[in-house]
Protein backbone atom coordinates (compact mmCIF):
# COMPACT_ATOMS: atom_id res chain seq x y z
CA UNK A 1 0.00 0.00 0.00
CA UNK A 2 1.39 3.41 -0.93
CA UNK A 3 1.29 6.42 1.39
CA UNK A 4 -1.47 7.87 -0.76
CA UNK A 5 -3.49 4.64 -0.46
CA UNK A 6 -2.99 4.63 3.28
CA UNK A 7 -4.14 8.22 3.58
CA UNK A 8 -7.12 7.65 1.34
CA UNK A 9 -8.16 4.62 3.38
CA UNK A 10 -7.74 6.49 6.65
CA UNK A 11 -9.90 9.35 5.39
CA UNK A 12 -12.60 6.96 4.17
CA UNK A 13 -12.65 5.03 7.43
CA UNK A 14 -12.74 8.17 9.55
CA UNK A 15 -15.51 9.90 7.64
CA UNK A 16 -17.54 6.82 6.68
CA UNK A 17 -20.10 6.49 3.91
CA UNK A 18 -22.14 9.46 2.80
CA UNK A 19 -25.92 9.06 2.70
CA UNK A 20 -28.49 7.01 4.54
CA UNK A 21 -27.41 3.63 5.83
CA UNK A 22 -29.07 0.85 7.74
CA UNK A 23 -27.89 -0.31 11.16
CA UNK A 24 -25.88 -3.50 11.81
CA UNK A 25 -29.05 -5.23 13.04
CA UNK A 26 -31.01 -4.34 9.91
CA UNK A 27 -28.06 -5.31 7.75
CA UNK A 28 -28.09 -8.78 9.30
CA UNK A 29 -31.85 -9.09 8.80
CA UNK A 30 -31.63 -8.19 5.11
CA UNK A 31 -28.32 -9.75 4.15
CA UNK A 32 -29.67 -13.07 2.83
CA UNK A 33 -32.22 -11.29 0.62
CA UNK A 34 -29.59 -8.83 -0.62
CA UNK A 35 -27.15 -11.61 -1.55
CA UNK A 36 -29.79 -13.62 -3.39
CA UNK A 37 -30.75 -10.56 -5.43
CA UNK A 38 -27.07 -10.05 -6.27
CA UNK A 39 -26.64 -13.68 -7.30
CA UNK A 40 -29.77 -13.44 -9.46
CA UNK A 41 -28.35 -10.35 -11.18
CA UNK A 42 -31.15 -8.14 -9.82
CA UNK A 43 -30.66 -4.58 -8.58
CA UNK A 44 -30.10 -5.34 -4.90
CA UNK A 45 -29.23 -1.72 -4.07
CA UNK A 46 -32.51 -0.43 -5.50
CA UNK A 47 -34.50 -3.08 -3.65
CA UNK A 48 -32.74 -2.63 -0.32
CA UNK A 49 -31.47 0.96 -0.13
CA UNK A 50 -29.03 1.85 2.60
CA UNK A 51 -27.48 -1.57 2.83
CA UNK A 52 -24.60 -0.95 0.44
CA UNK A 53 -23.64 2.23 2.31
CA UNK A 54 -23.58 0.26 5.55
CA UNK A 55 -21.35 -2.40 4.02
CA UNK A 56 -18.94 0.36 3.00
CA UNK A 57 -18.89 1.75 6.52
CA UNK A 58 -18.81 -1.42 8.63
CA UNK A 59 -15.84 -3.75 8.01
CA UNK A 60 -17.39 -6.63 9.99
CA UNK A 61 -20.70 -6.62 8.10
CA UNK A 62 -18.70 -6.16 4.90
CA UNK A 63 -16.71 -9.35 5.57
CA UNK A 64 -19.84 -11.31 6.35
CA UNK A 65 -21.48 -10.09 3.17
CA UNK A 66 -18.45 -11.13 1.13
CA UNK A 67 -18.53 -14.58 2.72
CA UNK A 68 -22.25 -15.15 2.21
CA UNK A 69 -22.02 -13.98 -1.38
CA UNK A 70 -19.07 -16.31 -2.03
CA UNK A 71 -20.78 -19.27 -0.36
CA UNK A 72 -24.10 -18.87 -2.14
CA UNK A 73 -22.41 -18.16 -5.48
CA UNK A 74 -20.36 -21.34 -5.13
CA UNK A 75 -23.57 -23.37 -4.96
CA UNK A 76 -25.36 -21.80 -7.92
CA UNK A 77 -24.55 -22.83 -11.47
CA UNK B 1 -41.06 -5.65 11.65
CA UNK B 2 -43.80 -6.45 9.18
CA UNK B 3 -43.04 -7.68 5.69
CA UNK B 4 -44.28 -4.47 4.13
CA UNK B 5 -43.20 -1.81 6.64
CA UNK B 6 -40.54 0.62 5.48
CA UNK B 7 -37.27 0.12 7.27
CA UNK B 8 -35.80 3.30 8.63
CA UNK B 9 -32.34 3.23 10.03
CA UNK B 10 -32.38 4.33 13.62
CA UNK B 11 -29.14 6.10 12.87
CA UNK B 12 -30.60 8.17 10.08
CA UNK B 13 -34.24 8.62 11.00
CA UNK B 14 -33.75 11.96 12.73
CA UNK B 15 -31.70 13.53 10.00
CA UNK B 16 -32.77 12.03 6.73
CA UNK B 17 -35.89 10.93 4.89
CA UNK B 18 -36.98 7.36 5.61
CA UNK B 19 -35.26 4.63 3.64
CA UNK B 20 -38.01 2.62 1.99
CA UNK B 21 -37.20 -1.03 1.48
CA UNK B 22 -38.84 -3.07 -1.22
CA UNK B 23 -39.64 -6.23 0.66
CA UNK B 24 -42.21 -7.90 -1.51
CA UNK B 25 -42.82 -11.38 -0.17
CA UNK B 26 -42.48 -14.16 -2.70
CA UNK B 27 -45.82 -15.78 -3.58
CA UNK B 28 -44.70 -19.06 -2.03
CA UNK B 29 -41.68 -20.74 -0.56
CA UNK B 30 -39.57 -22.88 -2.82
CA UNK B 31 -40.07 -26.58 -2.24
CA UNK B 32 -36.78 -27.16 -0.43
CA UNK B 33 -37.27 -24.23 1.97
CA UNK B 34 -40.82 -25.33 2.74
CA UNK B 35 -39.54 -28.84 3.54
CA UNK B 36 -36.92 -27.44 5.93
CA UNK B 37 -39.59 -25.46 7.78
CA UNK B 38 -42.04 -28.36 7.87
CA UNK B 39 -39.45 -30.80 9.23
CA UNK B 40 -37.93 -28.40 11.77
CA UNK B 41 -41.38 -27.50 13.10
CA UNK B 42 -42.38 -31.15 13.27
CA UNK B 43 -41.77 -33.74 15.91
CA UNK B 44 -40.05 -37.07 16.32
CA UNK B 45 -37.53 -38.63 13.93
CA UNK B 46 -38.33 -36.25 11.07
CA UNK B 47 -37.41 -33.25 13.25
CA UNK B 48 -34.35 -34.97 14.72
CA UNK B 49 -33.12 -35.75 11.22
CA UNK B 50 -33.73 -32.17 10.07
CA UNK B 51 -31.85 -30.76 13.06
CA UNK B 52 -28.93 -33.07 12.29
CA UNK B 53 -28.91 -32.01 8.62
CA UNK B 54 -29.16 -28.36 9.66
CA UNK B 55 -26.16 -28.71 11.95
CA UNK B 56 -24.17 -30.28 9.12
CA UNK B 57 -25.18 -27.42 6.82
CA UNK B 58 -24.17 -24.81 9.40
CA UNK B 59 -20.87 -26.58 10.08
CA UNK B 60 -20.08 -26.48 6.37
CA UNK B 61 -20.80 -22.75 6.29
CA UNK B 62 -18.71 -22.15 9.43
CA UNK B 63 -15.79 -24.08 7.92
CA UNK B 64 -16.19 -22.06 4.73
CA UNK B 65 -15.71 -18.91 6.82
CA UNK B 66 -12.78 -20.19 8.88
CA UNK B 67 -11.19 -21.42 5.65
CA UNK B 68 -11.39 -17.91 4.20
CA UNK B 69 -9.66 -16.51 7.29
CA UNK B 70 -6.91 -19.17 7.42
CA UNK B 71 -4.37 -17.19 5.41
CA UNK B 72 -4.85 -13.94 7.32
CA UNK B 73 -4.78 -15.64 10.74
CA UNK B 74 -1.95 -18.18 10.53
CA UNK B 75 -1.54 -18.17 14.33
CA UNK B 76 -5.08 -19.59 14.67
CA UNK B 77 -4.54 -22.51 12.31
CA UNK B 78 -4.83 -25.14 15.06
CA UNK B 79 -7.96 -23.52 16.49
CA UNK B 80 -10.00 -23.02 13.37
CA UNK B 81 -11.84 -26.32 13.37
CA UNK B 82 -12.80 -25.88 17.03
CA UNK B 83 -14.03 -22.40 16.17
CA UNK B 84 -16.10 -23.79 13.30
CA UNK B 85 -17.65 -26.44 15.54
CA UNK B 86 -18.53 -23.89 18.23
CA UNK B 87 -19.91 -21.53 15.59
CA UNK B 88 -22.11 -24.29 14.13
CA UNK B 89 -23.42 -25.21 17.58
CA UNK B 90 -24.27 -21.59 18.42
CA UNK B 91 -25.75 -20.95 14.98
CA UNK B 92 -27.98 -24.02 15.32
CA UNK B 93 -29.43 -22.65 18.55
CA UNK B 94 -29.93 -19.22 16.95
CA UNK B 95 -31.63 -20.61 13.85
CA UNK B 96 -33.98 -22.81 15.86
CA UNK B 97 -34.81 -19.95 18.23
CA UNK B 98 -35.54 -17.59 15.34
CA UNK B 99 -37.34 -19.96 12.99
CA UNK B 100 -40.46 -17.79 13.09
CA UNK B 101 -38.41 -14.82 11.86
CA UNK B 102 -37.75 -16.57 8.53
CA UNK B 103 -40.08 -14.88 6.09
CA UNK B 104 -39.17 -16.66 2.90
CA UNK B 105 -37.41 -13.66 1.35
CA UNK B 106 -34.48 -15.91 0.46
CA UNK B 107 -33.88 -19.64 0.34
CA UNK B 108 -33.93 -21.16 3.80
CA UNK B 109 -30.35 -22.33 3.43
CA UNK B 110 -29.15 -18.80 2.58
CA UNK B 111 -30.98 -17.45 5.62
CA UNK B 112 -29.45 -20.14 7.85
CA UNK B 113 -25.93 -19.69 6.42
CA UNK B 114 -25.72 -16.10 7.62
CA UNK B 115 -26.02 -17.24 11.24
CA UNK B 116 -23.10 -19.64 10.86
CA UNK B 117 -20.95 -17.10 9.00
CA UNK B 118 -21.69 -14.47 11.64
CA UNK B 119 -20.83 -16.79 14.53
CA UNK B 120 -17.65 -18.01 12.87
CA UNK B 121 -16.40 -14.57 11.87
CA UNK B 122 -17.05 -13.09 15.32
CA UNK B 123 -15.25 -15.99 17.00
CA UNK B 124 -12.26 -15.71 14.67
CA UNK B 125 -11.97 -11.97 15.36
CA UNK B 126 -12.22 -12.43 19.11
CA UNK B 127 -9.83 -15.40 19.24
CA UNK B 128 -7.35 -13.48 17.13
CA UNK B 129 -7.32 -10.60 19.63
CA UNK B 130 -7.33 -12.75 22.75
CA UNK B 131 -4.77 -11.38 25.24
CA UNK B 132 -4.00 -8.33 23.12
CA UNK B 133 -4.36 -4.78 24.37
CA UNK B 134 -6.72 -2.51 22.48
CA UNK B 135 -4.65 0.36 21.05
CA UNK B 136 -6.28 3.65 21.97
CA UNK B 137 -3.54 6.07 20.96
CA UNK B 138 -4.05 8.25 17.95
CA UNK B 139 -0.36 8.54 17.14
CA UNK B 140 -0.99 7.03 13.73
CA UNK B 141 -2.96 10.14 12.77
CA UNK B 142 0.11 12.23 13.45
CA UNK B 143 2.17 9.99 11.18
CA UNK B 144 -0.43 10.05 8.42
CA UNK B 145 -0.99 13.78 8.76
CA UNK B 146 2.73 14.48 9.11
CA UNK B 147 3.72 18.09 8.64
CA UNK B 148 6.58 17.01 6.41
CA UNK B 149 6.11 18.27 2.92
CA UNK B 150 4.14 15.58 1.07
CA UNK B 151 4.28 14.97 -2.67
CA UNK B 152 2.13 17.49 -4.48
CA UNK B 153 -0.63 14.97 -5.25
CA UNK B 154 -0.92 14.06 -1.57
CA UNK B 155 -1.04 17.62 -0.24
CA UNK B 156 -4.84 17.77 -0.27
CA UNK B 157 -5.09 14.42 1.51
CA UNK B 158 -2.59 15.46 4.15
CA UNK B 159 -4.43 18.69 4.81
CA UNK B 160 -7.72 16.82 5.20
CA UNK B 161 -6.07 14.29 7.53
CA UNK B 162 -4.76 17.09 9.72
CA UNK B 163 -8.26 18.58 9.85
CA UNK B 164 -9.67 15.15 10.76
CA UNK B 165 -7.08 14.74 13.51
CA UNK B 166 -7.98 18.17 14.91
CA UNK B 167 -11.70 17.44 14.57
CA UNK B 168 -11.34 14.18 16.48
CA UNK B 169 -9.73 16.13 19.31
CA UNK B 170 -12.23 18.99 19.37
CA UNK B 171 -15.61 17.76 18.10
CA UNK B 172 -16.04 14.29 19.60
CA UNK B 173 -16.97 13.08 23.07
CA UNK B 174 -14.32 10.97 24.84
CA UNK B 175 -16.34 7.80 24.12
CA UNK B 176 -16.78 8.70 20.44
CA UNK B 177 -13.04 9.41 20.24
CA UNK B 178 -12.16 6.04 21.77
CA UNK B 179 -14.48 4.18 19.42
CA UNK B 180 -13.49 6.03 16.25
CA UNK B 181 -9.76 5.82 16.92
CA UNK B 182 -9.94 2.10 17.73
CA UNK B 183 -12.19 1.08 14.83
CA UNK B 184 -11.29 3.51 12.08
CA UNK B 185 -7.62 4.15 12.78
CA UNK B 186 -6.24 1.17 14.66
CA UNK B 187 -8.29 -1.51 12.86
CA UNK B 188 -9.64 -3.08 16.04
CA UNK B 189 -12.49 -5.42 14.97
CA UNK B 190 -15.84 -4.06 16.15
CA UNK B 191 -16.78 -7.36 17.84
CA UNK B 192 -13.55 -7.29 19.85
CA UNK B 193 -14.13 -3.73 21.02
CA UNK B 194 -17.78 -4.56 21.80
CA UNK B 195 -16.68 -7.47 23.98
CA UNK B 196 -14.10 -5.36 25.85
CA UNK B 197 -16.57 -2.52 26.41
CA UNK B 198 -19.37 -4.96 27.26
CA UNK B 199 -21.67 -3.67 24.57
CA UNK B 200 -22.92 -4.82 21.16
CA UNK B 201 -21.75 -4.39 17.59
CA UNK B 202 -24.90 -2.39 16.82
CA UNK B 203 -24.44 0.00 19.73
CA UNK B 204 -20.79 0.60 18.85
CA UNK B 205 -21.57 1.17 15.19
CA UNK B 206 -24.19 3.74 16.21
CA UNK B 207 -21.47 5.55 18.21
CA UNK B 208 -19.10 5.35 15.23
CA UNK B 209 -21.82 6.65 12.93
CA UNK B 210 -22.58 9.60 15.21
CA UNK B 211 -18.86 10.36 15.57
CA UNK B 212 -18.40 10.35 11.80
CA UNK B 213 -21.37 12.66 11.37
CA UNK B 214 -20.02 15.11 13.98
CA UNK B 215 -16.64 14.99 12.30
CA UNK B 216 -18.10 15.68 8.85
CA UNK B 217 -20.10 18.61 10.24
CA UNK B 218 -16.99 20.04 11.89
CA UNK B 219 -15.03 19.74 8.66
CA UNK B 220 -17.85 21.19 6.58
CA UNK B 221 -18.05 24.17 8.94
CA UNK B 222 -14.31 24.67 8.41
CA UNK B 223 -14.87 24.77 4.65
CA UNK B 224 -13.96 21.23 3.65
CA UNK B 225 -16.09 19.58 0.98
CA UNK B 226 -17.31 16.60 2.95
CA UNK B 227 -20.78 15.14 3.36
CA UNK B 228 -23.23 14.87 0.51
CA UNK B 229 -21.11 16.79 -1.94
CA UNK B 230 -17.82 15.40 -0.72
CA UNK B 231 -15.05 15.47 -3.25
CA UNK B 232 -13.44 12.11 -3.82
CA UNK B 233 -9.88 12.19 -2.60
CA UNK B 234 -7.85 9.78 -4.67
Amino acid sequence: MTDADGKSRAIARALGPVGPEVSCETCFELLDRYVELEVEGADADAALPGLRAHLEGCPACHEEHESLLALVSSERP
Amino acid sequence: MSATAPIVSRMESAARPPVAIDEERPASLDEESAAWLRDLRGQGPARDGAVERLHALLLRAARFETGRRRASHPHLRGDLDDIAQEAADDALLAVLARLDDYRGLSRFTTWAYKFALYQASVKVRRRSWQGREIPVEDEAWNVLASAETPPEDEAEQSELLRAIRDGIASALTPHQRTVLVALALNDVPIDVLAERLQTTRGALYKTLHDARRSLRRELAAAGYAVGEGRKEVS
